[in-house]
């Protein structure tokens, strides 16, 4: 039998979204955006400090009800270097690589903030690494998470 | 039958955009609100149902963000599952999930807000995207189609749909949940903007955002908490074709078959004289009479009628959406489960201002899903 | 109220990386048919239907009344369910509540996916907080490579190791004539396959696939009647906790620890490795292949390698996992978890040829998906 042509439609489906922040959520943006600062709460049953702050503690199905400030200092907990081209839902343009993808525990803090870090040679990576956050000048920071540019391998030494 | 029972239940009220709460901060408050409505701790729920989409959420696998917030992460976490359609199909899951013996109690939360993506677009993704999606179709175009149709078969006119709109919207002013609320009339309904032909502005249901949740228990449970329970005495759901050049748009056979079952599973018979209140999906003003008459309240092609009679006025025989209905807060998903709320406060004799008169014995709640009602699910609930 | 449930038939596609000769819903239509073609129904013995898909892979909303055409739903009971990678098993587990809870007695479900249709790590990376995480995150690699990364150090697991996972997954694929990926390989070829994600590589993880898959389940009157053999539910277990991957602790699996104990206590197991006789698991890299059957209970943490060399849990092996080759051979994302179950039902049912183990008596299939997710469903040849 004749192999018969077969077709396909492309095109690109956009979908426009603002999504809300909420109350947790709006604190946070709002102390990165005027005060260069990092907000976190924590969970009355278990402790926990939580980044972003959020409305409930999974595991005690309680509030948070404290805000905590955090510092801009933590560990790179996990990464990735980032290899594979995509295409950025949020722009319809393929995502630059490669990228340093990490999971960031910040000093005080149990969860992990997702975030870039400045350094694409996994030879210079490795768990437990200090890093620090870098923020957009000031004027520049708009209430969103990009507001910190990237962490960078911190330069202090211990020892 | 009285296997399982409505024991809580909370909703959000309705707005046209809730910015100060994300989802998951809506669903938080529904959930602890459902658990305090029916005295129980987030320790004696052994089940969760979220109801969500990925559409309207912008967010694949939307029920990623509500998991804390539903407590399926509470301590080791529990069983949940996630409904993707409208929430009385989520309600219907959690029900199988305590009939099959796996649980005893269920909660089933859901969320939606219509303020945050574009009503427009995320509508036409349910149209075949090779032949009718290019061509700009989404919801209220459809539904227009469907109400042109209807008309067209039973002579009915654009003044029989703005009967609905007027006295669903009047309903609304007693209920603080809903969004729009208006002593409108007819000309009003008449004069509004045209939308898609025969639909006008008034005809249709607003974008809203909201949230809601139940408790589902079985009869043991359920019996021994102080709370009068709310029995689910019949559910079954249906769905028809999907093309709507397959369809006979003037009938809901899907709608008709649902009632039939969930009508012999609790017994009902001639669901004008039984049936006490009607919650139903009036996502556009046309919808209420044609689900009426689908659902065997009146002969085909007089649903405008009973409508204009004051049959189901507030104070009529059957009060048809007491609350205001879909028209009066459209919170996508959750508006079904809204309708099983607004069911359950009614026999409870607890909806406020917007309690019918006499006893309320045997409600009926109904959602939808898909283009001009495809799939329907229709839940009778009672004493 | 409340009955015993069986499986009685399944069916699938031949699972391809693109299936340009059908659409989505001729796609879903070619597993229904298979499916009741294998239990000996039409589509009129139906009750109700169960379906479900990750919604932004082909950016159809709806796709239960979308699909009516496929599925065979029109004027039935149809419901979706979705919930990311645990789609499919989510979708099974609800076939069993559906008959379970007596209000239906025949019940189709069908998972599906067109992965091929859109960009997957675009479509997956929606599934991120919106303003938190979506950002930066850049699919579900990343979180599985700081999983290995992270379980390597604390045991000195090699990337070998791994691989040897990948070899015998491989290996059985070639058994599985509906496998996309039916060619063995070597731990040489996975070593030297691209980097994606340190440790990651190519062959470590599970391709993309085009596929769809149907199973039918029957109450216990039904299901003695139809079939001489069904697979009967015994339990199942889900745990989704966790809203954001930043909450997950990458050093555990939390999700599998919780659900296999609540699954091994329902049915009184307390040697899986010797009670169990087959597992389809849900593994989507290799290195799941081995820290994930720690949190199983099969051996203790850091000892899966030598189950792996040891050939344990090959064909021959005491217990034989993924004979189909599962998923590092065939990955329809929404059909993922059905397939498992699909599977693990023709084992007990002793259907499985030219992958079949010998005498299964207990079957355990696992899904896994949205933040580190598991689902499970355990079958059995006796109904108790």
């Amino acid at each position: 039998m004749e192999k018969s042509e077969l077709l396909h439609l492309q095109v690109v489906v956009e979908l426009p979204y603002r999504w809300a922040a909420g109350r947790n959520g709006s604190l946070m943006l709002k102390a990165l955006r005027d005060e260069k600062k990092i907000i976190g709460n924590r969970c009355p049953e278990c402790r926990k400090v939580y980044v972003p702050p959020r409305a409930v503690c999974g595991p005690c199905f309680i509030a948070p009800d404290e805000t905590v400030e955090l510092p801009a200092t933590g560990i790179l907990a996990g990464y990735s270097v980032v290899n594979y081209p995509f295409i950025d839902p949020e722009t319809g343009e393929k995502r630059p690589v490669p990228y340093t993808y990490g999971y960031i525990q910040l000093d005080g803090c149990d969860s992990y903030l997702s975030h870039f870090v400045n350094e694409t040679d996994p030879a210079r990576l490795s768990p437990g690494l200090r890093v620090e956050a870098v923020f957009k000048p000031d004027g520049e920071r708009v209430g969103q998470m990009q507001d910190i540019l990237h962490f960078k391998v911190s330069e202090e030494k211990g020892g | 039958m009285t296997d399982i029972a409505i024991v809580g239940a909370a909703q959000t009220g309705y707005r046209r955009r809730i910015d100060d709460a994300n989802f998951s901060e809506m669903v938080y408050e529904v959930t602890s609100g459902a658990l305090a409505d029916a005295g129980l701790s987030i320790d004696d729920i052994d089940n969760f149902i979220t109801v969500s989409n990925d559409f309207w959420d912008g967010r694949t696998i939307s029920s990623m963000a509500v998991q804390d917030a539903c407590g399926s992460s509470y301590q080791g976490g529990r069983n949940v599952s996630t409904v993707e359609g409208d929430g009385t199909f989520g309600l219907l899951y959690g029900m199988m999930r305590i009939l099959s013996g796996a649980y005893k109690t269920t909660l089933v939360v859901v969320h939606c807000k219509g303020s945050e993506g574009n009503m427009r677009q995320i509508t036409n993704g349910m149209f075949d995207y090779i032949y009718t999606r290019p061509l700009g179709i989404e919801a209220t175009a459809a539904a227009a189609m469907q109400a042109r149709c209807y008309m067209d078969r039973y002579g009915l006119t654009e003044e029989d749909f703005a009967h609905v709109s007027v006295k669903n919207r009047g309903n609304a002013r007693l209920n603080p949940h809903a969004q729009l609320a208006a002593e409108m009339t007819i000309e009003d309904v008449m004069t509004s903007k045209m939308m898609a032909a025969p639909l006008k502005i008034h005809d249709l249901s607003p974008i809203s955002d909201g949230a809601a949740a139940v408790i589902l228990a079985d009869r043991n449970t359920a019996s021994k908490l102080g709370r009068k329970p709310v029995w689910i005495k019949g559910i079954a759901h249906c769905s028809e074709a999907h093309y709507l050049g397959d369809r006979d748009l003037a009938e809901a056979p899907a709608l008709r078959d649902a009632a039939h079952r969930a009508y012999g599973m609790a017994g009902v018979e001639n669901p004008f004289e039984e049936i006490d209140v009607v919650e139903l999906y009036d996502a556009y003003s046309y919808m209420e009479p044609l689900w009426l008459e689908e659902l065997g309240f009146c002969p085909r092609g007089k649903g405008g009628e009973l409508t204009r009679l004051g049959a189901t006025a507030f104070d009529g025989p059957v009060p048809v959406n007491p609350s205001g209905g879909v028209l009066s807060a459209h919170a996508v998903l959750v508006a079904g489960l809204a309708r099983v709320i607004e069911a359950t406060l009614q026999i409870r004799g607890e909806a406020g201002e917007r309690q019918v008169e006499g006893p309320v014995e045997l409600a009926l709640a109904h959602g939808i899903n898909g283009p001009c009602g495809q799939s329907h699910c229709v839940v009778i609930l009672g004493e | 109220m409340s009955q015993r449930v069986g499986i009685i038939g399944f069916g699938q596609t031949y699972h391809r990386s693109r299936r340009d000769d059908v659409n989505g819903v001729e796609l879903i239509n070619e597993a229904v048919r298979a499916a009741l073609e294998d239990a000996e129904l039409t589509i009129d013995d139906i009750d109700a239907v169960v379906i479900g898909n990750m919604d932004h892979f082909e950016a159809v909303n709806y796709v239960d009344t979308w699909s009516v055409d496929g599925s065979g739903a029109w004027m039935k009971p149809l419901i979706k369910l979705t919930t990311g990678g645990t789609t499919g098993s989510t979708l099974g587990i609800a076939g069993y509540h559906h008959t379970a809870s007596e209000l239906f007695d025949v019940v189709l479900v069908i998972g599906w996916e067109k992965n091929s249709e859109s960009d997957t790590t675009g479509a997956i990376i929606t599934c991120s907080d919106p303003i938190f995480d979506r950002f930066s995150f850049s699919g579900a690699l990343p979180g599985l490579a700081v999983e290995a990364s992270t379980y390597m150090k604390r045991y000195g697991i090699t990337e070998e190791d791994a691989a040897l996972v990948t070899v015998r997954d491989r290996e059985h694929g070639a058994n599985n004539p509906y496998a996309q990926l039916q060619k063995p390989v070597t731990v040489e070829e996975v070593m030297q396959s691209p980097m994606l994600s340190w440790p990651v590589k190519l062959l470590d993880i599970c391709p993309r696939s085009d596929g769809a898959a149907a199973v039918i389940f029957a109450g216990e009157q039904k299901a003695k009647k139809l079939s001489p053999r069904p697979a009967w539910v015994l339990s199942t277990a889900v745990r989704h906790s966790h809203s954001y991957f930043g909450d997950i602790n990458y050093e555990e699996i939390h999700t599998m620890q919780e659900a296999v104990k609540e699954l091994y206590k329902n049915v009184g197991i307390k040697e899986p490795l010797k009670e169990l006789d087959v597992v389809e698991l849900y593994q989507p890299y290799s290195f799941a292949g081995l820290k994930w059957i720690e949190a199983m209970g099969l051996c203790k943490p850091g000892e899966s390698p030598r189950l792996l060399r040891d050939k344990v849990t090959h064909m021959d092996g005491e217990l034989p996992f993924n004979p189909s080759g599962g998923v590092i051979c065939t990955n329809c994302i929404g059909a993922t978890g059905l397939l498992r179950i699909g599977e693990a039902a023709l084992q007990v049912m002793g259907r499985a040829p030219g992958r079949q183990v010998p005498d299964v008596n207990l079957a355990l299939s696992t899904g896994f998906g949205g933040a580190y997710w598991t689902d499970l469903m355990l079958l059995g040849s006796r109904p108790w």
